[in-house]
């Protein structure tokens, strides 16, 4: 039925990378450039190949805004909150939703609801009294602080329900006639057939960990913290002085790893994102 | 739908739920309580402790009319960065689910956003639109367009809702791809063999058939544009200039962490949290009616 290839929907389709692809290239190739030429407004789209070095200068670099602390060591922090995240988030919801899907004691329907809550306060609705409470437990300052109060996840918890209630009741009753406990069966049989669920929630959340933006705001005011968006987002607020080849080179390499993980696991991402969300 | 087959005991499963639990309670449960406590007092005027004052707050906070003014406001953003992100990412699917040359390449590059921060992308946007060196501001100067999004306020705000969007239009393209790809083929021939063609084959098969996504993306994108966009907002333009880029998230943080108007700020929460929920019970509905179907 077709003839010839399709144009229109190849015009659609590129219009629309460009628009996605080319505000990225602009910042690749801005890192390239001399901080001079960017100042008078003289930047080349062709990124400048000695200018390559700049991305490995940046990250010793120590932005000022940021007590000095170089890029290099935010991009650490970065990958560990992202890290700590993203595994914390998916233990303790796999925990729970075991427990909830596996078991029948008292108060599990309370429990249920109450993780089921934490889906209407987002941070951005509760953020003085969150605060008040890591004050109070001289968390203010602490990598726990930093990445405690976004590992409690109801998506996670509802995802892994969805999963371990399809498992099929013989799997269940082949486990214990073969006299396998609770936790055996969690470890041999539950874990296995996730494993596609728990590598797309983990691009998930390890991309929600990366890119937290408010909570570090405040949960941090030393610059041994100091998480990588967050630290670009403070270079750029004195205009004039701000060296955008730096800026930019550290734009990149703040990208680079979220871009990466999706891209590298995108089939069970957009799987995984579709279902989640359900 | 519940297991027949289980395990006995309520030990370990009260342990095995106690750590989830307690990050609820303390980081979420409990602050949300704390909201409601200060939403209802107010400091004296000497500010050294506070006293109850029932519903005083809310009622300042919605006689006052800059808060009625970011309500306004944040609908409209939100109104503007779900219509502009949904149909972006409805027209992108429905070309990419035609069988063409490269199509893996383009759904590829259509998704990398989704992978980039918020306030990242304000900071991307910031070089190409800043008044003196952005690339973009000489062309636009050139078309008769005076930009400076640091003075103008129309202007920074089209900005904070087109970086929004920008934002949203991956996640949305992927939804609507996966709902297009849910469409049986035999549907799309049969319609094709009535003598259906191009656009009136999608406006009479497949829209309709996509009305679950396009509802349960509705809300979805509404709360991305209400809570999501702080930091981009706030990485871009702080809430400024002016009040322009003002959203409800925005203004909590500026009166609460920055004016430190306690009250005022926790009664914003608590209106916030009022929304959410009845967003999130919207969803449910229709979250509801998709797991049955």
């Amino acid at each position: 039925m077709r003839r010839g290839p399709d144009y229109l929907a190849h015009a659609v389709l590129a219009l629309g990378g460009a628009i996605f692809v080319l505000p990225i290239w602009v910042a690749f190739a801005g890192a390239t450039q001399s901080a001079g030429a960017i100042a008078r407004g003289d930047l080349s789209l062709l990124p400048r190949l000695s200018g390559l070095r700049a991305f490995v200068a940046v990250l010793g670099f120590g932005p000022a805004a940021s007590g000095g602390t170089p890029i290099g060591h935010m991009l650490l922090v970065s990958f560990g909150m992202a890290m700590a995240i993203a595994l914390g988030k998916i233990a303790i919801s796999a925990l729970s939703a075991y427990a909830i899907v596996f078991f029948r004691f008292p108060g599990r329907r309370i429990a249920f609801w109450m993780i089921l809550i934490t889906l209407m306060l987002p941070v951005e609705v509760r953020i003085i009294p969150t605060y008040a409470v890591m004050a109070d437990f001289h968390l203010i300052n602490t990598f726990t602080g930093l990445t405690m109060p976004l590992i409690a996840s109801a998506t996670a918890t509802l995802l892994f329900r969805q999963v371990f209630i399809a498992i099929p009741d013989e799997m269940v009753e082949a486990a214990k006639l073969d006299g396998a406990g609770p936790i055996r069966f969690f470890f041999d049989m539950v874990l296995p057939v996730s494993a596609a669920n728990l590598a797309a929630l983990f691009v998930i959340l390890f991309v929600y960990g990366w890119n937290q933006y408010l909570w570090p705001l405040l949960a941090v005011t030393n610059g041994n913290l100091e998480t990588i968006v967050l630290g670009i987002a403070r270079m750029i607020t004195t205009d004039q002085l701000t060296a955008w080849n730096l800026v930019m080179a550290a734009t990149i390499w703040a990208i680079l790893p979220p871009v990466a993980v999706v891209l590298l696991m995108q089939r069970w991402f957009v799987r995984g994102l579709t279902e989640a969300d359900k | 739908m519940e297991r027949r087959t289980l395990f006995a005991g309520w030990v370990l499963p009260a342990f095995l739920v106690a750590p989830q639990l307690a990050i609820t309670i303390l980081f979420f449960l409990f602050p949300a309580w704390q909201a409601f406590r200060e939403s209802v007092r107010a400091a004296n005027a000497f500010g050294l402790n506070t006293s109850f004052v029932g519903l005083e707050n809310f009622a300042v906070l919605l006689g006052s009319a800059a808060y009625r003014a970011t309500v306004l406001r944040t609908l409209i953003y939100c109104a503007a960065v779900a219509a502009l992100a949904m149909a972006g990412g409805l027209v992108l699917a429905v070309f990419a689910d035609r069988e063409i040359r490269g199509r893996a390449i383009y759904r590829a590059l259509l998704i990398l956003p989704y992978a980039i921060a918020p306030a990242i992308a304000s900071v991307i946007f910031t070089f190409l639109l800043q008044p003196e060196i952005g690339l973009l501001t000489h062309p636009l100067k050139l078309l008769g367009i005076d930009w400076n999004y640091a003075l103008n306020g129309g202007q920074a705000f089209a900005l904070v809702i087109l970086i929004g969007a920008w934002k949203q239009v991956a996640y949305n393209f992927i939804f609507y791809l996966a709902g297009l790809q849910s469409i049986p083929r035999a549907l799309i021939e049969a319609a094709a063999l009535d003598g259906a063609r191009g656009f009136t084959r999608f406006r009479t098969i497949v829209w309709p058939l996509l009305t679950p996504t396009t509802f349960f993306l509705i809300v979805v994108n509404v709360v991305y544009a209400a809570f999501d966009t702080f930091s981009l907002i706030f990485a871009l333009t702080g809430g400024g200039p002016g009040t322009a880029t003002e959203t409800l998230v925005v203004k909590v943080y500026r009166d609460g962490v920055i004016n430190l108007d306690l009250g005022g700020s926790a009664a914003q929460s608590v209106i916030l949290m009022a929304l959410i929920v009845g967003l999130t019970a919207i969803q449910f509905r229709f979250v509801g009616r998709r797991v049955t179907t």
